[in-house]
């Protein structure tokens, strides 16, 4: 089959960042700096070219990546479903970095800044490799990159807490990359494959035979637990509130954002294209999933409504809002698993922005996160207040906004979903929102009173600059976007998990 | 102004007037009463009342507290000596079973597993068949674990050495101690040469004459390594962790300041970067003309020679160079936190 230059753009969003990581750690703080921001900016814009041509029906295809064929060399696979996500990911990767841009000089040492924008960019070329390629091993060596690279990003800020986190999520995360590796040998003694098709096709005849059903289930178990334990589900999330909470804001909106929607983006596109959704459901690994999610919406909103702190309340928000998604994938269902995708966005493109705003009201308040301080911050840094609000909204589920839809998908999914499942999704979504309305509306509320009379703040109110402003206006913007126009996005998730199979 | 009697309040005729203008109950009077009374205090005594009342609140909210505070530390005493214990012993009891329960898990399903060595093991299929009978032929590569690795699969590989390099710049950011821009030492780096020079004792006879002598072997082993890895056994990995540990056992005999005439932070970056860029520019030239089948102008060669199979001798030896930079790193950084 012969390519065409387009086709070879997603090879060229893995192999920039990943090529020019190495470089940037010579190179002077501020070139390098520049320079990891025009890489991602590249990608971004490359990832938004594909996004275009798949909008108006390009076919999927495969891209070989060497002189050999796929089962025999490694391959990565285009479709509509990986090039949103690719957008999606090089956006909020880009605006992050832009948002807390002016914060790494006064939070890092020198000497550690240019290290800092090689992590970034490592962590993009793992996250696109994560996303586009079909081949299950590529998937845990890329995977490893963004493992040791959020735990760079984690502890980057050398302080007390988060060097805790770190060595919190360097045990949970490597108890949760050991259980996926023991699944993919398990998968590979029994299908005799890497190629996440050659596996698929494997898996049925096994699945039909009945031959070698216990490894079948184990290799299932593996897998979904591992990367439900990397991605911060319910019981596991307890390195999520000090590892978001205290790093660089750049951090905590890639970590909060990025690292565990690479994960969950990982296990969907298993489900569907290496194990098949018919044999995870078999299993009932979607049971366990669906209940701990259920517990977890519940529990993270319980804990956010306890903080004082709002960095920490919005690390909380996120265990909630990842037992979302993991409800959706729960269901077992197509129409549960684009409801999980259309979260993964609209989380994906919330919580960076309300990491962002919410250190930019912190700055704006004397540098303090307590709530108490917090009062009238929407004042002192408007653009801060208003891109906060919007994302509490969003997360609220406010109509207009991403976390309407994702909310009406998922309850719209649940009633196809059998009675049970129907009333428990249901109930256990209104709690949730009633609790997410709770604390967020609180926040806002805090925000836009009147300061109390003992406070002090500094006089030039901690204002970040340009950078800060337009990646808020740009969050905001794709925030409202995604709620106006979702109808697109689900149109677009809808065709891409049916050529997923 | 007709006289009126001290208790006309309470009189009967008073009461039947005030039940004729709607009524009160007698809360209302006692209210009213205590209010007279009050008013009627003069300011010092009133004030009494007062303090008196504040000292018994006082008293009662102090008792209160007391009482709070002896909960409380009933409540600790019980957590930090039998309630720790018992959450050990739970926490304990618990980490057991699962253990007990995941290994029992884990090593039955390898009992199901398709059996070691068998021929009809669904992994002998076409992938091995080809890499095994046309390996040589097609990567150039007589060590076909080495035309696996850096030829079919080198985007792992391409990313497997990117692990290595992310690891090394994580322990560089948590341990390299703060330079100054000037570039002379801080107080803290001053401190740690101190400590090192303390625990680490130079000038040791014995282990500086084994080293002269070893240290070249091993270099050359590594190198040898680096060299023949798409030849025999060897490669990058295993190449370039003998030359790490090569450069380790002559830092320890000879020590930082003979070691920094050749090796210092500026050779670990310089080396490293120049050989992910190597390998990264040279595999995206490699994978663009392979997807999109143009004539690439890299060529097996000769199978058995030493610049044969295309890359990969290359590829070995930029591997193997972050292999072994690597290594390096991660030695001075734990000791000392810098190089």
């Amino acid at each position: 089959m012969h390519m065409q230059l387009w086709q070879s753009i997603p090879f060229a969003c893995i192999i920039l960042p990943l090529g020019s990581a190495a470089v940037t750690s010579i190179m002077k703080p501020r070139l390098a700096r520049i320079w990891a921001t025009s890489i991602i900016s590249i990608v971004t814009v490359l990832s938004a070219v594909v996004t275009v041509l798949y909008m108006n029906g390009a076919e999927p295809y495969t891209y070989m990546m060497g002189h050999y064929p796929a089962p025999w060399g490694n391959e990565i696979r285009v479709g509509m479903l990986e090039t949103v996500t690719a957008l999606v990911f090089s956006l909020t990767m880009l605006l992050s970095l832009l948002g807390g841009m002016k914060k790494l000089d006064e939070h890092l040492p020198r000497q550690n800044q240019s290290l800092y924008c090689v992590v970034l960019l490592l962590m993009t070329a793992a996250l696109m490799a994560q996303v586009y390629t079909n081949d299950i091993f590529t998937g845990y060596v890329f995977l490893e990159i963004m493992t040791l690279a959020a735990c760079a990003l984690i502890a980057v800020r050398k302080r007390g807490r988060t060097l805790v986190a770190a060595a919190k999520y360097m045990i949970m995360n490597l108890i949760g990359s050991g259980l996926f590796l023991l699944g993919i040998i398990f998968l590979y003694d029994i299908s005799g494959h890497l190629l996440m098709e050659n596996i698929g096709d494997a898996v049925a005849h096994i699945a039909a035979t009945g031959e070698y059903r216990q490894p079948l289930i184990v290799v299932v178990a593996l897998i979904t637990i591992g990367l439900s334990i990397k991605s911060a589900l319910f019981p596991f999330h307890t390195w999520v509130p000090d590892a978001y909470g205290y790093s660089t804001p750049t951090s905590q909106a890639v970590l909060s954002s990025l690292v565990s929607k690479g994960y969950i983006f990982l296990l969907i596109k298993i489900m569907y294209r290496v194990i098949g959704l018919n044999v995870i459901v078999k299993t009932g690994i979607t049971d366990v999933l669906f209940a701990f999610a259920l517990v977890g919406m519940v529990m993270g909103s319980l804990s956010a409504i306890r903080q004082n702190d709002i960095r920490r309340m919005v690390a909380f928000s996120s265990v909630a809002q990842i037992g979302y998604i993991y409800m959706g994938i729960g269901l077992g269902t197509d129409a549960g698993m684009m409801a999980a995708m259309f979260h993964l966005f609209s989380h994906t493109l919330c919580k960076s922005m309300l990491f962002l705003a919410a250190g930019g009201l912190a700055d704006a308040s004397g540098n303090s996160k307590h709530f108490r301080d917090l009062r009238g911050a929407g004042y002192r840094s408007p653009i801060a207040g208003v891109a906060f609000t919007i994302g509490a909204l969003s997360m609220v589920g406010f109509p207009f906004l991403g976390g309407f839809v994702a909310k009406f998908n998922f309850a719209l999914a649940a009633m196809d979903a059998g009675s049970i499942r129907a009333l428990l999704v249901l109930i256990v979504l209104a709690v949730s929102t009633a609790l997410n309305t709770v604390y967020f509306l609180r926040t806002v509320i805090t925000l836009y009173r009147k300061p109390l009379e003992t406070a002090h703040y500094p006089a030039e109110k901690g204002q970040r600059g340009l950078l800060f402003n337009v990646s808020l206006v740009c969050f905001s913007a794709a925030n409202v976007l995604l709620g106006v126009f979702s109808q697109i996005i689900v149109n677009a998730i809808v065709k891409g998990l049916s050529t997923f199979g | 102004m007709a006289k009126t009697r001290p208790d006309y309040e309470s009189s009967l005729f008073a009461r039947f007037l005030r039940w004729l203008q709607g009524g009160s109950t007698q809360l209302d009077d006692e209210m009213s009463h205590t209010m007279d009374d009050k008013a009627s205090l003069s300011h010092s005594e009133a004030d009494k009342i007062a303090q008196e009342h504040e000292a018994k609140y006082e008293a009662r909210l102090a008792a209160m507290a007391e009482q709070e505070k002896n909960m409380y530390a009933h409540v600790h005493a019980w957590a930090s000596n039998q309630g720790k214990g018992l959450s050990n012993w739970l926490y304990r009891i618990l980490a057991v079973v699962i253990c007990v329960g995941i290994i029992v898990l884990l090593v039955s399903t390898a009992a199901e597993l398709p059996p070691y060595g068998s021929p009809d093991n669904p992994a002998h299929n076409e992938v091995a068949e080809r890499y095994i009978e046309k390996g040589m032929q097609e990567t150039g590569a007589v060590n076909i674990v080495a035309g696996m690795i850096l030829d079919y699969r080198a985007f792992d590989t391409l990313g497997e050495s990117n692990v290595l390099f992310i690891a090394a710049v994580t322990v560089l950011i948590l341990l390299r101690m703060t330079t100054r821009p000037d570039g002379k030492p801080t107080t803290s780096q001053l401190e740690a040469e101190c400590d090192d020079r303390m625990y680490e004792p130079k000038n040791d006879l014995i282990l500086q004459h084994q080293a002269s002598f070893l240290v070249p072997m091993i270099l050359l082993f590594g190198i040898y390594g680096l060299m023949n890895g798409h030849i025999g056994p060897g490669g990058g990995f295993g190449g370039g962790a003998i030359m790490g540990a090569g450069l380790i056992l002559y830092l320890n005999a000879f020590g930082f300041k003979k070691t920094e005439r050749f090796f210092t932070f500026k050779t670990f970056s310089i080396v490293s970067v120049a050989a992910l860029s190597f390998y990264a520019v040279s595999k995206a030239y490699s994978f663009f003309t392979g997807a999109n089948h143009l004539p690439s102008i890299i060529t097996p060669g000769t199978p058995g020679m030493l610049f044969s199979a295309g890359l990969i001798p290359y590829l070995n030896i930029a591997v193997g160079m972050v292999v072994c930079c690597t290594m390096y790193a991660f030695y001075t950084l734990f000791r000392k936190g810098d190089m």
